[in-house]
């Protein structure tokens, strides 16, 4: 079963009032859902095209478009680690492999305990402090392995 | 130093409304809405701005192309900043919001428009955060809503939130992610001026873009207009990353030798190694040599380097870079970001990533250069965006000038075939 909690329909709400068209309401809930739920299932698509009026199939088709949309469950900190130009002349590359390392897994994969989840991002506007991630809704800049180990160990 | 967008940049608080206003903020709206709203596009015009998103587009003639009489009509500014390279705009929108709030009032006024929606890139949450408290404040202060400053104008503004598609840059895949479809770029004409958002009449610029226009219309366009060269006015804010010392966004008068943008507010190479080439304007425009790096830094300047100013992003790569690698790095970027919408571009980024993928791995069979430079062939003003001709130019650049580096790739392959 799927359902919005009571801050996101206060959210959905002031989102409905944004647009003259309700369509345009489609990525903000589908945003909306990916941060409750930490993934977009095929029920909460079948509630996001009740709200707008379009058939789930098209709210498929619209959320498979973009990759903040995850099918699959991510984990409570979802880390994003970017390896585009700047960062790659900065050393992301060694830097990613130790954060895997690190938390254990595969670059992809999430923790058994739902803890983290480690993806390669393009570039995140922050070149000018590369090498960086993103983690959750936080920049990280000028990365070490020593600030690595402190971010992370830092988390709850 | 002329610092018109990066002026206060660090002032505690400047993100606040009180302390905007105390250094100047939104002063000159009064004035503005007393004049008609033709004569302050006449003032960009004269300015000389154009576009700082990519394009380097006339922003005056951009607005006096709005359909006539059509209403209503739609401001979209673009924070969607998802060219390799760049992150200028996010260090305007997290340090002055209002700054932007003010370009976009003065815009929309210009234009007689009375909706803005301010489209981020889905990464930027906490700036869409900041820019809704910014907004709140405006609201509250009547710089926004109903009646503003009691001119008889109206204007909203929304902020909308992407999910991580660098093809919404591109101003029509952007306006079809705002009508919530996937954001494939439509076909052109019409433009966006015509038939844009809601198929209405729509302007879109770029948030730099918009952030110069309080300086134009409070001070005066012959003021803007003095500083650079004929064809590029005003200052630029250079995103400059890579092998610098003190990587950062700088504000520099366009026509600034490019050397002092690397060695001067940069610091220089990073210790003290050699240059060997720079993307100047992000990662869709062409290498350029280190021995070109006395370039001026403004449009007319870089183009005759066989390059582009782009959206200001100068990625600076000393001697320890070899080409090959970087290009492949950028060619898997566009693959990855390719929209699939037509065929030379979705497949043609894929060849090209399979084939510099095997020339790394020591693979490479036939020729592979000649290869590479027949898929660009087939690709360059094929495709139905401009994602298509970006994909190729770090591959065509990177041949043209550094070759030895695909060389030394293919001598390795043919000495370990040999052995
Ligand atoms: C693939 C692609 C990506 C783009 N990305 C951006 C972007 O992130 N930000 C931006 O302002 N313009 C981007 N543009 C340029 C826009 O299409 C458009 O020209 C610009 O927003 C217009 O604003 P301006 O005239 O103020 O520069 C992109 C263009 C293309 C083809
Ligand atoms: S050039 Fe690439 S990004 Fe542009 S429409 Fe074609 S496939 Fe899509
Ligand atoms: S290249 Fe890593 S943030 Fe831009």
């Amino acid at each position: 079963m799927f359902a919005f909690n009571e801050a996101s329909e206060k959210e959905i709400e002031k989102i409905l009032g944004k647009y003259p068209d309700r369509q345009s309401a489609l990525l903000p809930l589908l945003t909306v859902t990916q941060r409750q739920e930490r993934h977009i299932s095929p029920e909460a698509m079948v509630e996001i095209g009740r709200r707008l009026d379009v058939s789930p199939a098209y709210v498929q088709s619209v959320a498979s478009f973009y990759t903040m949309y995850h099918a699959e469950k991510v984990g409570r900190y979802l880390i994003l680690f970017c390896i585009n130009i700047s960062c790659q002349l900065n050393g992301c590359d060694d830097l990613l492999a130790y954060t895997a390392k690190k938390l254990g897994i595969e670059v992809g994969q999430t923790t058994p305990d739902e803890k983290f989840t480690l993806l390669r991002e393009e570039c995140l506007a922050a070149c000018t402090g590369a090498p960086m991630m993103r983690i959750n809704d936080t920049f990280y800049e000028f990365l070490t392995p020593a600030k690595i180990d402190e971010i992370i160990d830092s988390l709850e | 130093m002329t610092q018109i967008l990066f002026k206060n940049i660090n002032l505690e608080g400047l993100a606040t409304l009180p302390v905007y206003e105390k250094h100047g903020g939104y002063r000159g709206l009064k004035d503005a809405f007393k004049k008609e709203p033709e004569e302050l596009v006449e003032m960009v015009k004269a300015s000389g701005l154009r576009g700082r998103g990519g394009a380097g587009f006339p922003t005056g003639l951009k607005w006096s192309f709005l359909a006539k009489d059509v209403f209503p009509r739609y401001l979209c500014c673009n924070a969607d900043e998802s060219e390799p390279g760049t992150c200028k705009d996010r260090e305007l929108l997290l340090k002055n919001p209002h700054l932007l709030i003010e370009g976009m009032i003065l815009c929309s006024y210009a234009c007689r428009i009375q909706t803005g929606y301010i489209y981020f890139r889905g990464e930027f949450y906490d700036l869409a955060q900041i820019m809704e408290k910014a907004l709140g404040e405006a609201y509250e202060k009547g710089y926004l809503g109903k009646n503003i400053l009691g001119a008889g104008f109206d204007l909203d503004i929304y902020t909308h939130l992407g999910a991580g598609a660098y093809i919404c840059g591109e101003e029509s895949a952007l306006l079809n992610s705002l009508e919530g479809r996937r954001g494939e770029p439509r076909m052109k004409p019409p433009f966006p001026a015509v038939e844009g958002l809601y198929a209405k009449p729509t302007v879109i610029n770029n948030v730099e873009t918009l952030c110069a226009v309080p300086y134009i219309i409070t001070e005066g366009p012959e003021k803007y207009a003095a500083l650079g060269t004929e064809k590029s006015k005003g200052t630029k804010l250079v995103s400059v990353s890579g092998h610098v010392k003190n990587p950062g966004n700088y504000e520099v008068v366009l026509g600034t030798p490019t050397r002092e943008i690397i060695y001067g507010l940069a610091g220089g190479i990073r210790d003290d190694n050699e240059l060997k080439a720079f993307i100047p304007g992000g990662s869709s425009v062409p290498m350029v040599p280190a021995s070109l790096v006395d370039t001026p830094y403004d449009y007319e300047g870089l183009q005759a380097a066989g390059s582009m100013l782009g959206s200001g992003a100068l990625i600076v790569l000393d001697h320890t870079v070899n080409v090959v690698e970087a290009t492949h790095r950028l060619v898997s970027f566009y693959m990855h970001e390719s929209c699939g919408k037509c065929t030379p571009c979705r497949e043609g980024t894929r060849w090209l990533w399979q084939i510099l993928s095997r020339i790394m791995k020591g693979q490479g069979e036939g020729d592979p250069i000649d290869k590479l430079n027949d898929i660009c062939d087939n690709m360059s003003f094929k495709c139905f965006c401009p994602l298509g001709d970006a994909a190729i130019a770090p591959v065509v650049s990177g041949i043209k000038h550094f070759r030895a580096d695909y060389e030394e790739f293919l001598q390795k392959a043919a000495a370990g075939a040999a052995g």
